[in-house]
């Protein structure tokens, strides 16, 4: 039994319609992503010219820096108008994981790679690219005056050991304030997190009972509170959830309006967390940093500052977030030349010029030397051992 | 004759394809899970420590926290879908029926995370300040009542995950109702019935149909991720301490902590997680088509 099927005039001419479409999107598409011939740069000062056809920088990691980096991605782009930078801020530990997986060009994180991760990634460049500061946010209705914390207190309220408000380990700290008879109500991180990290470096080094039952790292076994997810979920939930206390990047804090506790630090002295005080502990830490194509394992600003009675007017919760890169650009898939020349030379500006940034956004610029250290780290970058930036 | 063997080995592809994307996808799991299995075997079940720092993993307060959860908004939403399903066919003109069962269909269509963020900004501030603190002053002598007042957790969760499975038993029980045969109303009616009796009498003839249909919706319930993690506080704990208290579910630790899972055994014990979650989801939809099909044998139908 043959079938025979007769076509319809319409039905020939929506296919051709249709072939016709396709094939007009097809060329359009292909054409402006045509791949040319990279050129070289060479850097004089700060700014360098990029080829002309569009390149898109894939990034991903920390939610600490989220905002520098995303006001970052649009100044390039108005310097550089075919340059896209594309950051995805999914956390640190997912930063980490796609810098392992060469699944980006380029990764952030708050944490350094451990030395599991570091044999993991041979090659990888460290570039610390701004600082901030964890601060602790609280919700007390009706009280106007910040709330002075010690990291002893503020482990203890971790820990949960301190449940009230008025507790009188707390009352001893804040004189002048009456401490409501409430339940403190505990907000954590829910994910992994380089603020997490940073936060549980500090309660490691203030507290022998909260090294040794829970410990540090990007993601932990918290003892009592609510999970959130990201610092945008702290934030929110603090908000929202009277006598509650959280821990968030500086930025958030300040753009939430969300009130933030002083902290006192190892000299005794009540800080206020800010770019000055932020600044302050970064002096004490950057006095001996590793090399870029070095193990960064084990810098940590809060272990330079937290227990360090000289060290006056730093703010302990202080930390460096980092950029990895690897050093021959070639390995990561997908990362032709033009790329890679596009992502040295973004870099580059970024240590400089995108510093000037940093401040109105509640971060800390770079000191000079780390600048320096940047700077000899980018030189060190190659696309298959021919170096991206000559001097 | 030739044309009817092949279209029938096309049809057997595509019904085979499906058998073996879900074979194959069980084969992932298995894979990705192996190096937390060999490590903490069955244990892991039992184990009740979930510390990323230290590399122990468990999943009972997960298990335990995703069947009550689930099985408490199937509890809550159920009496809601079937009145509002009865009303649409008994009670409401066709006209607002048809215009009201759009309605609740385009429900089932809005994104979880816009459940959630509802949740989160919406309902559990309200719950927190107008319900549970009131729940609290009265009854906060038994101790399930007492404790902390967040707004979110594992009740709050529920009823907004009610709220997500309402729109899908509905459409079913509604359309379960409408296929009732008319001789069977009009006999109920001959009777003497009233519009009540006829009510229970379709709800009892449809009785397999929503055993189905509650499994549609405890099916979503039990694989929901975003609105859950976004709500129910995320606190990994085998038992909530009170009807306020915060919790977790499987698919909940999956997401917020996949991204982040740098290192292999942690990456492996959330996999292994994920076959869990597949488990739990096989062994209550293979219950209840066993409940279903036994049902329909004693009522004497195919």
């Amino acid at each position: 039994m043959r079938i025979v099927v007769k076509m319809n005039k319409s039905v020939y001419i929506v296919a051709i319609l249709l072939i016709v479409i396709a094939g007009t999107a097809y060329v359009f598409v292909n054409l402006s992503q045509k791949k040319e011939t990279t050129t070289y740069t060479t850097l004089t000062t700060t700014t360098a010219t990029p080829t002309m056809n569009k390149i898109t920088l894939n990034g991903a990691g920390a939610t600490f820096p989220f905002p520098l980096y995303d006001k970052w991605c649009a100044e390039y782009n108005k310097l550089y108008p075919n340059i896209f930078i594309n950051y995805q801020s999914i956390g640190s530990g997912g930063g980490i994981r796609a810098h392992l997986d060469k699944t980006v060009h380029f990764a952030a994180s708050d944490a350094p790679l451990n030395d599991e991760q570091w044999t993991k990634a041979q090659g990888t460049l460290t570039l610390p690219m701004t600082i901030g500061g964890v601060v602790i946010i609280y919700n007390l209705p009706g009280l106007n005056q910040s709330l002075i914390l010690s990291g002893e207190v503020v482990s203890k309220i971790y820990l949960g050991e301190i449940n009230k408000w008025n507790d009188p380990l707390i009352a001893s700290l804040n004189p002048g304030i009456t401490l409501p008879d409430k339940d403190i109500v505990v907000v954590h991180r829910s994910d992994g997190s380089g603020t997490t990290y940073v936060f549980t470096n500090y309660l490691s080094r203030v507290s022998d009972k909260w090294r040794s039952t829970v410990g540090m790292g990007t993601s932990v076994n918290w003892p009592t509170g609510v999970g959130a997810k990201g610092n945008e979920g702290v934030s929110a939930m603090v908000m929202q959830i009277p006598y509650s206390i959280g821990y968030v990047e500086y930025t958030y804090a300040k753009k939430n309006n969300i009130k933030y506790a002083y902290i006192i630090n190892a000299a005794g002295e009540v800080i206020e967390p800010s770019t000055q005080s932020f600044q302050k502990a970064v002096e004490y830490a950057a006095l001996k940093l590793p090399k870029g194509n070095e193990s960064w394992a084990n810098v940590s600003i809060v272990d330079m500052v937290a227990t360090n009675k000289d060290a006056k007017g730093a703010y302990p919760i202080t930390s460096f977030s980092y950029i990895f890169i690897y050093k021959d650009l070639s390995v990561v898939p997908g990362m032709d030349k033009a790329t890679a020349q596009a992502l040295v030379n973004f870099l580059w500006w970024a240590t400089h010029d995108g510093q000037k940034y940093a401040e109105p956004l509640f971060y800390v610029p770079l000191p000079e030397n780390v600048v320096k250290l940047n700077e000899e780290t980018l030189l060190m970058v190659t696309y298959g051992g021919e170096p991206l930036i000559k001097k | 004759m030739f044309g009817d063997k092949i279209f029938k080995y096309i049809t057997a592809f595509f019904a085979f394809f499906i058998v073996i994307s879900f074979l194959m996808l069980i084969y992932e799991l298995y894979k990705g899970s192996y190096l937390a299995i060999s490590k903490f075997g069955l244990s892991f079940i039992k184990n009740t420590v979930w510390d990323p720092v230290n590399g122990v993993f468990g999943a009972l307060p997960l298990i335990i926290g995703t069947i009550v959860v689930s099985l408490l908004s199937l509890l809550f939403s159920l009496p809601i879908s079937i009145g509002v399903a009865l009303v649409l066919v008994l009670y409401l003109p066709r006209k607002i029926s048809r215009g009201l069962a759009v309605l609740i269909e385009t429900m089932a269509g809005v994104p979880s995370v816009i459940y959630g963020l509802w949740g989160l900004y919406v309902l559990a501030p309200f719950l927190r300040e107008n319900v549970y603190s009131v729940l609290q002053s009265t009854l906060g002598f038994i101790p399930l009542f007492s404790g902390p007042n967040y707004g979110i957790g594992f009740l709050t969760g529920s009823i907004v995950l009610a709220l997500m499975i309402t729109p899908i038993i509905t459409a079913v029980t509604k359309d379960l109702l409408q296929a009732v045969p008319i001789s069977i109303k009009e006999a109920t009616v001959s009777l003497g019935a009233t519009k009540k009796e006829l009510a229970l009498i379709m709800i009892k003839y449809i009785k397999p149909g929503l055993f189905a249909a509650s499994l549609l919706g405890l099916g979503r319930a039990i694989g929901e991720t975003m609105a859950i993690s976004m709500v129910i506080g995320n606190k990994f704990k085998l038992f909530p301490s009170s009807f306020f208290d915060t919790w977790y579910t499987l698919s909940a630790i999956i997401a917020n902590e996949f991204l982040e899972a740098t290192y292999d055994l942690y990456i492996s014990s959330l996999v292994y997680i994920g076959l869990l979650l597949l488990v739990v989801t096989l062994a209550v939809i293979i219950t209840a088509r066993i409940i279903i099909w036994r049902f329909s044998k004693v009522r004497g139908e195919i």
